[in-house]
């Protein structure tokens, strides 16, 4: 039971994709003004990292080592439209808010790095959960951003309010540099830190 | 006309900055940035696959893929934008891969300093997202090409200044729980405040 406990759970804290082993960071940065959207995005790397990861695996005795990148790209690529096409059909206001970002997908270097690294080596059921644990580490990084970045920047939370606007009777002047691109970038290199800081063995030598 | 494409490029380069402002490639932003040398080698290829793939994805999606793009063909309603994805990325595998047999042939010099960041370029996501973003925003072929070079260019501005910082932080004194990438994300924060003064600029 031990490594499929493994793993699930690694990833979320000691080897999380996005603040240790640096994956995957452009679409985590760019969907994170508000909590409704990371969520959205988390679910479908979710769901195409798993996938990806249990298909390649299944195939993986059957793949020529010279083209395994491009077989790989197929598989992400189709499940990626699969959930293109869900979303403009189920969700079309998210997926207009996401605009470029659920196609870049498939260039997300977390699905790929998990299919390389695990899905070619290991069995199918250790690959989907891993898949699984990995997107959950993105996930949970990207709902931190988000929070804080929703929160500060608008005095929302899911679209409803917390913080009672200036403009609107209450008393918090939201801060709109929490909306854009450089609030992002900091908030994760805080985060980093905090992580790091409370697992010691994370920190690296320069 | 003129002034319409010098717009397109200065904006492309600067206000919506491909890494700064989208976030894409970050990546290999953070990975390749910590020698100036390899960032202007890969800013450089950065430059070359955008300028070639983003025009080829605009015809691409204009005379096949668009709803009654096919109608050359005598196809009237066919709409195949689905398939987009998995076009262009195949798209931008094939031409790096046509690009590195070419240079090797014809430039060796340019291909072995190059080296390995030539085939490491098809997943970075800032060449998908500029297809996309072209796509998005219905360019016209003459501005695809303009505006592939402008966001590489503008790629390659922002990796080799973050090169060049993290080559002078070497004698800063950064807190353990920061040093790596930590600091890199902040520093990054930092540029695309920066960054944002350009926005809003009409030419």
């Amino acid at each position: 039971m031990g490594k499929y406990k493994n793993a699930l759970l690694g990833p979320l804290l000691e080897e999380n994709p996005i603040a240790i082993q640096i994956l995957g960071i452009c679409s985590a940065l760019a969907v994170t003004t508000k909590l409704e959207t990371a969520l959205v995005m988390s679910m479908a790397v979710i769901f195409v990292m798993a996938f990806s990861s249990f298909f390649v695996s299944v195939i993986r005795n059957q793949i020529p080592g010279s083209i395994r990148i491009i077989v790989e790209m197929a598989i992400i690529a189709s499940l990626v439209i699969v959930v293109d096409q869900l979303l403009k059909a189920y969700a079309y206001q998210t997926s207009k808010q996401l605009s470029v970002f659920v196609g870049l997908i498939i260039t997300n270097c977390i699905v790929l790095g998990r299919t390389e690294a695990v899905a070619l080596k290991k069995p199918p059921d250790i690959s989907f959960l891993d898949a699984i644990g990995n997107g959950m580490g993105y996930s949970l990084v990207l709902l931190i951003v988000a929070f804080f970045r929703e929160l500060l920047g608008s005095g929302k939370l899911f679209g409803m309010t917390v913080l009672n606007l200036q403009a609107e009777g209450g008393w918090y002047h939201p801060n709109g540099l929490f909306l854009l691109a450089p609030s992002g970038f900091i908030i994760v290199g805080l985060l980093i830190w905090a992580l790091k800081t409370y697992d010691k063995d994370l920190i690296e030598e320069e | 006309m003129l002034e319409h494409y010098i717009s397109l490029f200065v904006k492309s380069v600067f206000v919506e900055n491909l890494a700064l402002a989208f976030f894409l490639g970050m990546c290999t932003f953070i990975a390749v940035s910590k020698k100036l040398e390899t960032a202007i080698g890969l800013g450089i290829a950065v430059i070359a696959v955008m300028t070639i793939t983003i025009p080829v994805n605009n015809l691409i999606f204009n005379h096949i893929l668009k709803e009654g793009g096919l109608r050359w063909a005598g196809i009237a309603d066919a709409d195949l934008t689905f398939l987009g994805l998995i076009i262009y990325i195949t798209v931008i595998a094939a031409i790096v891969q046509i690009l590195e047999m070419a240079l090797d042939k014809y430039v060796p010099v340019l291909y072995v300093s190059l080296g390995i960041f030539l085939p490491l370029i098809t997943v970075n996501c800032a060449i998908l997202g500029g297809s996309l973003f072209m796509v998005e925003r219905n360019y016209s072929f003459t501005e695809s090409v303009v505006y592939g070079f402008g966001a590489g260019t503008g790629w390659a501005l922002a990796v080799i200044a973050m090169a060049a910082i993290r080559e002078k932080m070497k004698y800063s004194d950064v807190p353990p729980g920061l040093r790596g990438a930590g600091i890199t994300f902040i520093v990054a924060g930092l540029m695309a405040m920066a960054f944002m003064l350009f926005s809003g600029i009409q030419l």
